[in-house]
């Protein structure tokens, strides 16, 4: 490959976990770059621009969401945070303060590597050509697939390979909803990010909405409704519809 | 005192002398139980605490107890150790006493001694029992023993009086005085009235005759109030006695007393001043005192205003302040005086013209007369320049213009008598038929009717009937007698009859005033937090003062004062009157209104001096500014205060004693936590660091599937202590009260989604449905606490049931509850599981599975804690089937969230 290995700047102070991301991330193919203090991480940031900032959020000397707003000033270099179980306000801050999305430790691989890889294909699509118009995943044998342009959503179960594919009947809100989802696909979007975008600043805080469309949308997507595979919630913090393919 | 003959010593003096006797270092604590009459419990409460005081392992010997055969406190008895009495023969009857000698050879921590003012009988060491106890405290031994009010000397005098019942067996003030706690065993009047029928209450054979008339509920309720008042004054003495340790006053010994009377007069305040300076001289303590005579009630507010100044001067200058209340005030005085053991009086020269001296008589005069063996010091008032008389001069208002018509009807239908009826009648009578129509108008009690009745009376008389007939002129000089005897008759009758009234009106108030001082005891007493002793004590002042009333309380040394309960309107508290209420609170004096502190307030607030100091303020507005004025209102409002005090002070008591019993429990809780922390999370380590140290030592010799197994197991390990450490984190933050649910409306779809989400991997491998209907209302939860209950429920039914075993999630709605319900087909749980299930630390025995690894049994701890921060409940059943059945009870919000309305399928 004549393209560069993508470069992660690491911002954490435990020497174990900096230990086990260099190991993992060094295998998956990436340049890794650390730093043990906020400090430390915003100067070498500055100085050599890393193509993702993977950002522990309690520094010794500062505030994880601090260094998130510092970095947000005056780069979209895409920040994935390091967070504890139970610190979701800490976790909202960070993504509300330009964090592109979060990790809750203790972490697997698997969700190591499907972040980092959503968070700098998001970044090179800013860059470049907007949007995927366009979406499909299939888990546990059930396919859904969205077309924006066309304003199509259809599932199929592949257990009955006859079946043709089902096209769903969707309300406009359910669809505004489900293409935001889509246009962000992979990455978390906090309730307060979906609220406003869909239904408008004013209804912020009406996280209700959001459960009864969710809702909605489960029991016409997923198999399941109370076991979604697609529409997936981050407890405290919002939704995230899985990686498409 | 006068050193003249040697007589017989004060028991003041005795004491004194016994201290220099045994100048032990140490001497042991005297706790006095005090009780206004036999019968409300001292014994029982003294037993109790020894008893209590045993169990937590002080050497407690009982030295001598009167249970008078009552079964409840003789039970008391048991299991402390009994010193066996010493027997005396008196006259061939043999008498048991205390022996002290056995006592103080036994050398026990503590020993309880009934009755201090037994008066041991002839032949023994000390004359009195009080003396044996003296004896007992200088050996260092500790004592506890009871008191009834009625044996304390300086209350000897009025106890008589009041009861009529003579009290000889007396106890000197200095024993109570210099006692390290005095606990007030209360008990309302008719609660002991109730007792005493019911034949509880010993009284001795000899005294039955004087049963009857001591435990009249008159009788009871002033001797409360005396008990009531001593407590209250020990604590003053404590409280003063703490201030000169800490060098802010000098505390004076108390066996010396100067008293000062104070008089309306300007000159007071420099009387008092002097005989502050006469105290100081002697090292005596002062006591001002102010005796509220029927002619006294009748003052100018102005001079009424000047004597409260004055008292409150005395009160700066360290003195005692007492009002009394009666007809003569140089009696009132002078009795006092004895019955506290007071050596010198300070009066003020009297500013009376030597006509009234010859009068009425000098008070001065007066004092000297009676007073005996007291020496009295007369003093002139510095600098204030001759004193204006204010004569208040008649107002004409309209309850005099009510009184003018009462009396003139009264004379005209006199004198229509006279000229109609009796018309053949003998000038004498007619003159009886006015002097009738005086005293029928006298019986109003007013004054002014009864003098101008028989001022007309005169004038009629003379006009009408006494020849020349219809000229006041007068022919016989003889009637000038009977007109001088005529009106000198009306004018005394006016004056005793308004006197009389004044006392009745007098004694009514004090009534009331006793009255409200046992509601407000009576209503203190059920209180057992300091919110409640608050709003209590607020609503009682309120009702007696007419005024918006508030409790406040200094916390953990904040700045500003704490409301903790109120009556009335609150509103008038603002930032400034809040300062004054601050400013009582730290110097323990009244402020605001009426006082010589801040007197610009709004309001005035009363510091609440406990046993242990200042505990808080009570704020008043009275509706009528002038309320407060009267020396009878600022006294009650003294005892009213002392009583709030007490009682916050014992609320607080309760509340420590309460926060250290929890403490207890908190830290037995952490110490089994850590024991339990320290097993559960080795043994997932144990097996993380095993697998992890054998792959590390041979790499090579394992084949591929062995990796993997022994690398699964590392995972698993780990994830489960990770599991294990939030629910020690989140049972830490439960058990430090910090968990405070983010509520937000949820559908129980996606708490059930959430709470199974990182269980995803073993459902899979499970038979596992979810029947949750998606109509089910909202709730109104934190959703990730809620997440967490149904997780660990999941985790409970995977880990306790074999792997065949099935596991269902079903919601529906109960009647006023959103239900979730995680059951299994498991070995189940019997009855004892059921119950102790949610208790901390509880581990399944019976069903776990081998290999399951171990919970920290915190698990359904931590889902009860949620549940219930929630206001719902959850419990373990036996499921339909074999199996167990955990479900939660959320409450059923029936005011549901607004929703966009939409049309389905655009």
């Amino acid at each position: 490959m004549s393209e560069p290995r993508p470069r992660i700047l690491v911002i954490e102070d435990e020497v174990p976990i900096r230990r086990f991301l260099r190991a993992t991330l060094g295998a998956h193919g990436y340049e890794i770059e650390e730093a043990t203090t906020a400090r430390e991480g915003l100067l070498f940031a500055a100085q050599h621009p890393p193509d993702l900032v993977l950002l522990d959020l309690t520094l010794p000397d500062g505030d994880g969401i601090e260094v998130a707003r510092s970095i947000r000033e005056w780069s979209q270099i895409p920040i994935v945070v390091l967070s504890a179980r139970g610190q979701e306000s800490d976790k909202i801050a960070a993504l509300d303060a330009g964090a592109d999305d979060y990790l809750t430790k203790p972490f697997g691989v698997g969700e190591l590597a499907a972040r980092i890889r959503v968070a700098l294909r998001h970044a090179a699509r800013q860059l470049g050509p907007v949007g995927d118009a366009e979406w499909e995943a299939t888990e546990e044998g059930r396919r859904v697939r969205v077309d924006l342009g066309r304003r199509r959503v259809t599932v199929s179960d592949s257990e009955a390979t006859e079946t043709p594919e089902a096209e769903v009947r969707l309300t406009p809100t359910e669809f505004k909803l489900l293409a935001l989802l889509v246009r962000h696909a992979g990455r978390v979007l906090t309730h307060r990010q979906l609220l406003v975008d869909v239904w408008g600043p004013s209804h912020a805080g009406d996280v209700q909405y959001l459960r009864v469309y969710a809702g909605q949308l489960r029991a016409k997507l997923e198999r399941d409704p109370t076991q979604p595979r697609f529409l997936l919630t981050e407890p405290g913090v919002g939704y995230r519809l899985v990686e498409g393919r | 005192m006068s050193e003249s003959e040697p007589k017989r010593p004060t028991p003041d003096e005795l004491l004194a002398r016994m201290r220099e006797q045994s100048g032990k270092a140490k001497r042991g604590r005297c706790r006095i139980f005090l009780g206004m009459a036999p019968g409300v419990g001292k014994t029982f409460a003294m037993l109790s605490a020894a008893q209590r005081l045993a169990r937590d392992g002080v050497d407690v010997l009982v030295g001598v107890v009167e249970t008078h055969g009552r079964a409840e406190t003789e039970r008391l008895l048991l299991g402390l150790d009994i010193l066996p009495r010493r027997t005396v023969d008196y006259r061939g009857t043999e008498l048991e006493e205390f022996d002290l000698d056995a006592a103080l050879l036994r050398r026990p921590a503590l020993v309880v001694i009934d009755e201090l003012a037994h008066s041991n009988a002839p032949g023994s060491r000390f004359a009195k029992r009080w003396q044996d106890v003296q004896a007992v405290l200088d050996a260092g031994i500790d004592v506890m023993t009871t008191l009834n009010v009625q044996h304390i000397e300086s209350l000897n005098d009025v106890v008589r009086q009041v009861t009529g019942v003579e009290v000889r067996e007396t106890v000197p003030d200095a024993v109570i005085d210099e006692a390290d706690e005095v606990e007030l065993v209360d008990l309302p009047p008719d609660a002991l009235i109730t007792r005493l029928q019911q034949g509880k209450v010993y009284v001795p054979e000899s005294a039955r005759t004087a049963r009857e008339a001591f435990f009249r509920r008159e009788n009871l309720a002033a001797l409360r109030e005396l008990a009531l008042r001593k407590t209250a004054e020990w604590v003053d003495v404590r409280m003063r006695e703490m201030q000169s340790e800490r060098g802010i006053r000098i505390a004076w010994p108390t066996a010396d007393r100067v008293l000062v009377a104070v008089s309306p007069s300007p000159l007071a305040a420099t009387v008092v001043r002097a005989a502050r300076r006469i105290a100081a001289g002697m090292r005596a303590q002062l006591v001002a005192v102010y005796v509220e005579t029927p002619a006294m009630l009748r003052l100018p507010p102005a001079d009424r205003e000047r004597v409260r100044q004055t008292m409150a001067l005395a009160e700066r200058l360290g003195a005692d302040t007492v009002v009394l209340s009666g007809s003569d005030a140089a009696r009132e005085i002078v009795e006092f005086a004895r019955g506290r053991n007071v050596s010198r009086i300070v009066l003020g020269k009297t500013a009376r013209s030597r006509w009234s001296e010859l009068l009425r008589g000098s008070f001065v005069q007066e004092i000297i007369r009676r007073s005996g063996d007291i020496d009295v010091h007369v003093v002139r008032g510095d600098g204030g320049g001759p004193t204006v008389q204010s004569v208040a001069l008649p107002q004409f208002s309209e309850a005099r213009l009510g009184q003018a018509v009462v009396a003139v009807s009264a004379v005209s239908i006199a004198t229509l008598l006279g000229t109609t009826i009796l018309r053949s009648v003998d000038l004498t009578n007619i003159a009886m038929v006015f002097l009738l129509a005086v005293v029928i108008v006298s019986t109003a009690g007013r004054r002014f009717a009864t003098s101008l009745a028989a001022l007309l009376s005169v004038a009629a008389f003379d006009f009408f009937f006494v020849p020349p007939s219809f000229t006041f002129a007068v022919s016989d000089v003889q009637y000038l007698i009977t007109f001088a005897a005529m009106l000198a008759v009306g004018l005394l009758i006016a004056q005793l009859t308004a006197n009389f009234r004044r006392l009745a009106d007098s004694a009514r108030e004090r009534a009331l005033r006793t009255g409200e001082l046992y509601a407000m005891s009576r209503a203190l007493g059920s209180a057992r937090t300091s919110e409640e002793v608050a709003a209590l004590a607020a609503t009682r002042v309120h009702d007696s003062f007419a005024a918006d009333a508030l409790i406040l309380v200094r916390r953990a040394n904040l700045p500003q004062m704490e409301v903790i309960g109120g009556a009335g309107n609150p509103d008038w508290l603002d930032e400034r009157e809040r300062a004054v209420a601050g400013w009582a609170h730290d110097h323990g004096a009244p402020a605001g209104i009426g006082t010589a502190s801040l007197p610009a307030a709004v309001g005035r607030h009363v510091p609440l001096v406990g046993p242990r100091g200042a505990i808080g303020v009570l704020s008043l507005r009275p509706r009528d500014r002038k309320s407060l004025e009267a020396t009878a209102s600022q006294s009650l409002l003294g005892t009213f205060a002392d009583q709030i005090a007490l009682a916050l002070d014992r609320a607080e008591l309760i509340d420590a004693h309460q926060r250290a019993t929890l403490d207890a429990d908190r830290e037995r809780l952490r110490s089994a936590l850590l024991s339990s922390v320290s097993h559960d999370l080795r043994t997932p380590l144990a097996s993380i660091a095993g697998a992890a140290s054998t792959l590390l030592d041979a790499p090579n010799a394992f084949d591929s599937a062995t990796k993997r197994e022994l690398l699964v197991g590392i995972a698993d390990e780990a994830e489960r202590l990770s599991d294990l450490v939030s629910d020690l984190v989140f049972a830490t933050r439960l058990e430090a009260g910090g968990v405070d649910p983010r509520r937000e409306w949820t559908t129980v779809q996606e708490i059930v989604g959430t709470g199974t989400l990182r269980l995803r991997e073993a459902l899979a491998r499970r038979s596992f449905r979810t029947i949750v209907p998606s109509d089910l209302p909202l709730v109104r939860v934190d959703a990730v606490m809620m997440a967490q209950v149904v997780h660990n429920l999941v985790d409970n039914a995977l880990r306790h049931t074999p792997p065949d075993a099935s596991i269902e999630i079903a919601a529906w709605l109960d009647e006023s509850d959103v239900m979730i319900q995680v059951r299994d087909s498991g070995p189940g749980l019997d009855a004892e599981e059921i119950r102790s299930v949610f208790n901390r630390f509880y581990r399944g025995t019976r069903g776990r599975e081998p290999g399951s690894g171990v919970g920290l049994g915190l698990g359904l701890t931590v889902c009860r804690g949620i549940v219930e921060a929630h206001g719902g409940r959850i419990w373990a059943q036996a499921a339909l089937g074999s199996g167990a059945a955990f479900t939660i009870a959320l409450p059923y919000e029936r005011e549901q969230p607004a929703l966009p309305a939409e049309r389905e399928g655009a």
